[in-house]
């Protein structure tokens, strides 16, 4: 059952492993915020990657233009009258970003219409939000089928990256440095921006913090978009790499949650710490254990829900 | 089902006299073995509900991990079946293996209530489906595993629709019977004393931690039960079985019949069953149907159907008698406190 791998192959797969960490930082980074700060167990988590994912392999096709538009399976045909117009060339990174835009705005409207007459009810919550992504990924099944759709890894990125007499795919190193500077810079957000002050008031004492003049509602719902955003960015940058496909949802909501669960809620070290811990095993247990690896993944989260209920580096809720 | 107010002990008893009746000559009015055939289904995924419902309604812990039990049960009688074993040993394993999956469960899962419980709970039922769909030598993976015989009591067939059919009426009442006598014992009063005041049960000495235990290990037999009823029922087993969807659709069911009911479960049985059937025969979009019944359902009717009609019928009722209906009262719902 178990199989060794040999130098060169670890050294692969430690690659893809903080790659794909990398990846999941992006899902759950915004999947911890909104469960940490706003209390809000937020399902349709999954469905916000794979929805940004789909919404950047179409643009990818035609870049963004109408064309783009008409290029969506089954419904483009809708707007067929539109004539050809192109703002901009087909550029992967602005891709992500705009699909990324996209889906925060439907995060957005997912909060301040649906979730937000909820306020406090966990459970409703919880499904209304599922029921949202039955929803979602049925829409996204009869949209754009039931095949797999791989857009190519973006032109400047193929290739190789050398470190010392080691070689790397590029775009692999790329997916990490763009989870490190999004890591830096949500992190210098909540903890030294006057934004992040106002939203960690807002979680403290919602109440005081209305009273001092800070539109808490408003708040939560730009949190609530920024993570729904960045799981979607997450999503397209993942594209070339994970292959976007009916199920991606339910597959990447998990792993969102045991990267939560490991590194506790609510804190951005635990997120990243938890993703690169979970990129490590999924990689290592699918090379060394095909049969068990989706079962392994599960132990750490085991292990500290035993050991250490509030996470490695949670507070502890009283 | 009957709906009858709780004052009206006579309504009510007659409604479910007449109720059970009908269950009881199904078949014979029936006739077409397509609809009995349902109305196993209607019953097997009712005791589901009501195992799903103990937790649920009674003790305020929501579960997103039952089909992972639901699944345990088929799985370990499947696979004992398909080494050769007799159906007598393979249900019996099915169960104690799934009691003992539900202790592990509940051991990780009570460590928290609430959300907390529930992703929990929602991760666990995960590893299950992981190991069904993952670990292909075991499990043959996505291609499940067939069940080529149905066992035969007493040298009673079960292989026709009818004969299956009061099989499973059969344990559905035993099961109704169990969970009305749990809900009236001590246990079950306390739990419901878990679910609404955690810490003053603490304070007058219970132990909320082995009472939640004990009821979860009470809804896991019943989900061992019902999850060989559906092995039993379709003759075949694969890992969609163990996934999120059949738990948040059990899920639906206990919610939209209306929780901490023992009607309630078994009308969003009913419902969802045959939805589900309807739905299919038209279109092949059940998820999108599913999905949206659970949005409209939690921001128009966040009681459920069952404590909803209820009170429209208390409210006529009492209008026609011309009284003044009487105000509702302050129900402490299976998540609040």
């Amino acid at each position: 059952m178990l199989r060794y791998i040999g130098f060169e192959e670890a050294r692969l797969l430690a690659i893809s492993s903080f790659a794909y960490g990398g990846l999941l930082f992006l899902l759950s980074s915004g999947f911890s915020l909104i469960f940490g700060l706003m209390r809000i167990p937020n399902l349709m988590h999954g469905s916000f990657f794979m929805l940004g994912a789909y919404f950047g392999v179409s643009m990818l096709e035609k870049g963004l233009t109408t064309d783009a538009l008409k290029a969506i399976p089954k419904i483009g045909g809708a707007f067929n009258f539109l004539p050809s117009f192109t703002i901009l060339p087909p550029n992967f990174f602005l891709i992500a970003i705009i699909s990324g835009l996209l889906v925060a705005g439907i995060g957005a409207l997912v909060e301040r219409y649906l979730l937000r007459r909820l306020n406090g009810q966990e459970l409703p919550q919880v499904l209304l939000t599922l029921g949202l992504s039955f929803v979602i990924a049925d829409l996204c099944l009869m949209i754009w089928t039931g095949d797999p759709w791989q857009p190519a890894t973006p032109a400047e990125l193929r290739g190789v990256v050398q470190f010392g007499t080691l070689f790397f795919p590029l775009y692999r190193v790329a997916i990490i440095g763009i989870a490190v500077v999004i890591a830096v810079a949500l992190w210098l957000m909540v903890d030294w921006t006057r934004l992040g002050a106002m939203i960690r008031a807002g979680v403290d004492d919602p109440q005081i913090a209305r009273v001092c003049g800070i539109k808490v509602s408003q708040l939560f719902t730009l949190v609530f978009a920024l993570g729904a955003g960045l799981a979607a960015f997450g999503g397209v940058v993942g594209a070339p790499y994970l292959s976007v496909y009916p199920g991606l949802d339910a597959d990447m909501l998990p792993l969102a949650l045991i990267v939560v669960i490991l590194g506790g809620t609510g804190s951005l070290l635990g997120a990243l710490v938890g993703s690169f811990l979970i990129g490590l095993l999924y990689n290592f247990g699918q090379a060394m254990v095909p049969d068990l690896s989706y079962v392994i993944l599960f132990l750490p989260m085991l292990l500290v829900l035993v050991l250490r209920p509030q996470g490695l580096f949670g507070r502890s809720i009283p | 089902m009957s709906f009858a107010p709780a004052g009206f002990i006579t309504v009510r008893r007659v409604a479910l006299a007449i109720t059970f009746a009908l269950l009881l000559t199904l078949p014979f009015w029936v006739g077409n073995s397509y609809y009995i055939n349902i109305s196993s289904q209607i019953l097997l995924y009712a005791v589901f509900a009501l195992a799903l419902n103990v937790l649920v309604g009674y003790g305020g812990l929501v579960s997103l991990g039952h089909a992972g039990l639901f699944a345990i049960a088929g799985y370990t009688a499947a696979l004992l079946l398909d080494a050769g074993h007799g159906h007598f040993v393979a249900d019996v394993a099915a169960i104690v293996v799934t009691l003992a999956a539900s202790a592990v469960f509940a051991v990780l899962a009570l460590r928290s209530t609430g959300i907390g419980f529930l992703m929990i709970t929602l991760a666990l039922g995960q590893i299950v489906w992981g190991i069904a769909y993952r670990w292909a030598s075991l499990t043959n993976g996505d291609n499940g595993l067939k069940i080529t015989t149905r066992p035969s009591p007493f040298g009673l067939s079960l292989n026709g629709a009818p004969a299956f059919y009061y099989t499973t009426l059969l344990v559905f009442v035993v099961a109704l019977v169990t969970m009305i006598l749990f809900v009236r014992s001590p246990l079950g009063a306390s739990l419901r004393g878990t679910r609404d005041q955690p810490r003053r049960m603490n304070a007058l000495g219970y132990n909320v931690w082995l009472i939640r235990f004990f009821a979860f290990l009470f809804s896991g037999f019943w989900t061992a039960v019902s999850g060989l009823l559906f092995i039993y029922y379709n003759q075949f087993i694969s890992p969609p079985i163990a996934a999120l969807q059949t738990s948040a659709e059990t899920l639906l069911m206990v919610i939209s019949g209306g929780t901490a009911t023992l009607l309630g479960p078994i009308a969003g049985a009913a419902i969802l069953v045959i939805m589900k059937n309807v739905v299919s025969s038209y279109i092949e979009r059940w998820n999108l149907v599913l999905g949206i019944i659970f949005v409209l359902i939690i921001t128009f009717m966040p009681e459920g159907l069952v404590p909803g009609v209820t009170r429209l019928w208390r409210k006529g009722w009492s209008t026609l008698r011309g009284r003044k209906p009487e105000p509702e009262a302050r129900k402490t719902g299976g998540h609040g406190s």
